[in-house]
């Protein structure tokens, strides 16, 4: 049975966040979709919030360091990911923002991704279509069809398919079937294999 | 080992008394402080080439020219002069001509600079930033070693029988150091011509630096120059010392927090356990630069940054002093004892010529009308 490891990255705010709630339910159903498969899932959660002055700290020096630095590394080396941000002001919060400008380019090229998002009410859910969407494909990430949206009202809502509980199965869906059929991402080093430099001086 | 300084050459106001400098004294002070590393016993002063404020060194061989007339024994460099949005001819010409006013007692670093408009306002695109720096560099080592060339490249427009001058100082070119902090390219660059390599390593972890010298040194190998413990490797570095560490951090913190690089961000103290950033006693500053070489290996030159941030000048004299008496000469005895015989010393202009000799390099015109040469009628 092969291994796949799935980072969850949730910027809520509050403890207890109806957003890490969400990104806990999306988890657990893309492990069960993934088992169905036949693959075993390794979750590991990146709570934004625990990471704030390092996300400061790095717009300004321009490295990641200590938990930081772990985070992004497990991010880059995923399977597959979750990502699921409050909406603050008609977008992604800003914090949720600033996690993904400091991502290293091309490092989540091709990598399956599960969008979500959480507001107080579903007037806001295009955000995940408009704000989310774009920015992940920016990223030459491969983003599931579904994205799951959850206002406050479907926290009370029906289990029934048209529900929260159905749109999470479906997009758990989406994601294992997209992680199990991925090939390993393959990962250039350019200090381990640099560009040979008569290359370099003949234009290449 | 060589010890020395690199200045930034920024204008920035004092955070404790509000006081900025002008333009005018930046650039006194500059000089002075570049007599004050020979003073103190340092080998080498370094100047970076910014064209936008808040920064004064636009015009780098000026100032290292008039720094050379008033001292006798100091390295004049760069760090770093753009090779990216800078003629090559010019470089060619600007550094040949330092070269001969100093007696050989220069050397210089490519970069291709930090602020992005440089590029459009020297005519050049920012995207092309390592093919500029390639091709360029290319074509100055041409200029350097070639008497007549003829070239065409992407970026300049062609040479047809152009011979640069002066000719380096006894046919010998000055010797050229790259800086990169993170473009594989440059360290592959440096390794191929047998070149020496930098790293700016301050506001950057060890292990970011480490990465870049170690692929340098492997390439340096694999093109033939050497053993790779045997490429020219060369290290930033930032300190600030008192005689009692809490001084010291006491007296800099308010420096640091409004730096214009890193302020209003990390702690000084975070920022000091990331960064090479050490902010102590003379003797922590020894500790912590004495263990550079077990991350990078022996290496062959460490410059200081010491007058960023609005430091007034008397501090940064202060500094040079403590630097240069108590810290430099104990980081030379602990690397001239740790390191094997089989790695070199950097590259002087006197270490060259006495390995290849001494030849006069001028190219003397062809008459116009004899046809004969300046010295085919002595």
């Amino acid at each position: 049975m092969t291994r796949q490891s799935i980072v969850v990255v949730s910027a809520g705010l509050g403890q207890p966040s109806s957003t890490r709630l969400l990104a806990e339910r999306l988890a657990a159903a893309s492990s069960d979709a993934l088992l169905e498969q036949g693959q075993e899932t390794e979750v590991r959660f990146v709570d934004l919030r625990d990471h704030a002055h390092a996300l400061a700290d790095t717009l300004l020096t321009g490295f990641a360091t200590g938990d930081l630095r772990e985070a992004l590394d497990a991010l880059y080396a995923a399977d597959g990911v979750i990502a699921v941000t409050p909406v603050f002001q008609a977008s992604f919060s800003g914090l949720f923002k600033t996690f993904f400008d400091v991502v290293e380019d091309g490092a989540l090229k091709g990598m399956p991704v599960l969008l979500a998002a959480t507001a107080g009410t579903a007037r806001h859910s295009l955000v995940l279509e408009h704000a989310l969407r774009p920015m992940f494909a920016y990223l030459k990430a491969s983003s599931v069809p579904t994205a799951v949206f959850a206002a406050s009202e479907d926290w009370g809502g029906t289990t029934a398919d048209q529900g929260l509980a159905g749109r999470i199965e479906v997009a758990a869906e989406e994601l294992a079937a997209m992680v199990a059929g991925t090939a390993a991402r393959a990962v250039t080093d350019p200090f381990a294999d640099p560009v040979p430099f008569e290359r370099l001086l003949s234009g290449g | 080992m060589q010890f020395g300084i690199f200045t930034v050459g920024d204008v920035t106001t004092d955070p404790t008394t509000g006081t900025t400098p002008t333009e005018h004294e930046r650039i006194k002070n500059t000089i002075a402080i570049a007599r004050k590393v020979e003073e103190v016993g340092l080998d080498v002063f370094a100047t970076g080439e910014h064209h936008n404020p808040p920064f004064v060194p636009s015009s780098p061989t000026t100032t290292l020219a008039f720094i050379a007339a008033q001292t006798e024994r100091i390295i004049l460099s760069t760090s770093t002069t753009l090779i990216t949005t800078n003629d090559p001819v010019k470089i060619a010409e600007d550094y040949a001509t330092l070269q001969h006013l100093t007696d050989g007692r220069m050397d210089l670093m490519m970069g291709r600079g930090n602020t992005g408009p440089v590029y459009p306002w020297f005519g050049k695109d920012i995207r092309d930033g390592i093919s500029l720096a390639v091709e360029n560099y290319a074509l100055l080592r041409r200029l350097w070693t070639e008497d007549v060339v003829t070239w065409e490249g992407k970026h300049r427009t062609p040479l047809q029988s152009f011979t640069a001058t002066p000719r380096p100082l006894d046919g010998i070119p000055p010797f050229v150091w790259h800086g990169s902090i993170r473009s594989p390219e440059i360290a592959e660059q440096a390794a191929y011509y047998g070149d020496g390599f930098f790293h700016n390593n301050i506001f950057w972890p060890m292990s970011h630096t480490r990465q870049m010298v170690q692929l340098y040194r492997r390439r340096f190998e694999h093109y033939g120059h050497g053993q790779a413990d045997q490429a020219i490797v060369g290290l930033g570095g930032q300190v600030f010392m008192r005689k009692n560490s809490q001084d010291a951090v006491r007296e800099f913190r308010p420096y640091f927090d409004n730096a214009p690089v890193y302020g209003h961000g990390p702690s000084l103290e975070d920022f000091s356990r990331e960064t090479p950033l050490t902010v102590g006693s003379p003797q922590q500053v020894i500790d912590r630069y004495a263990a550079m070489a077990d991350h990078v290996g022996d290496y062959q030159r460490q410059l200081f940054l010491m007058d960023h941030a609005g430091l007034p000048l008397e501090t940064v004299l202060e500094q040079l002093e403590i630097l240069g008496g108590e810290v430099v000469p104990e980081l030379r005895r602990i690397a001239a004892a740790r390191r094997p015989s089989h790695v070199p010393d950097a590259p002087t202009h006197a270490a060259r010529l006495a390995t290849s000799g001494a030849r006069d390099a001028t190219v003397h015109a062809v008459d116009a009308v004899t046809g004969s040469m300046a010295e085919e009628g002595r």
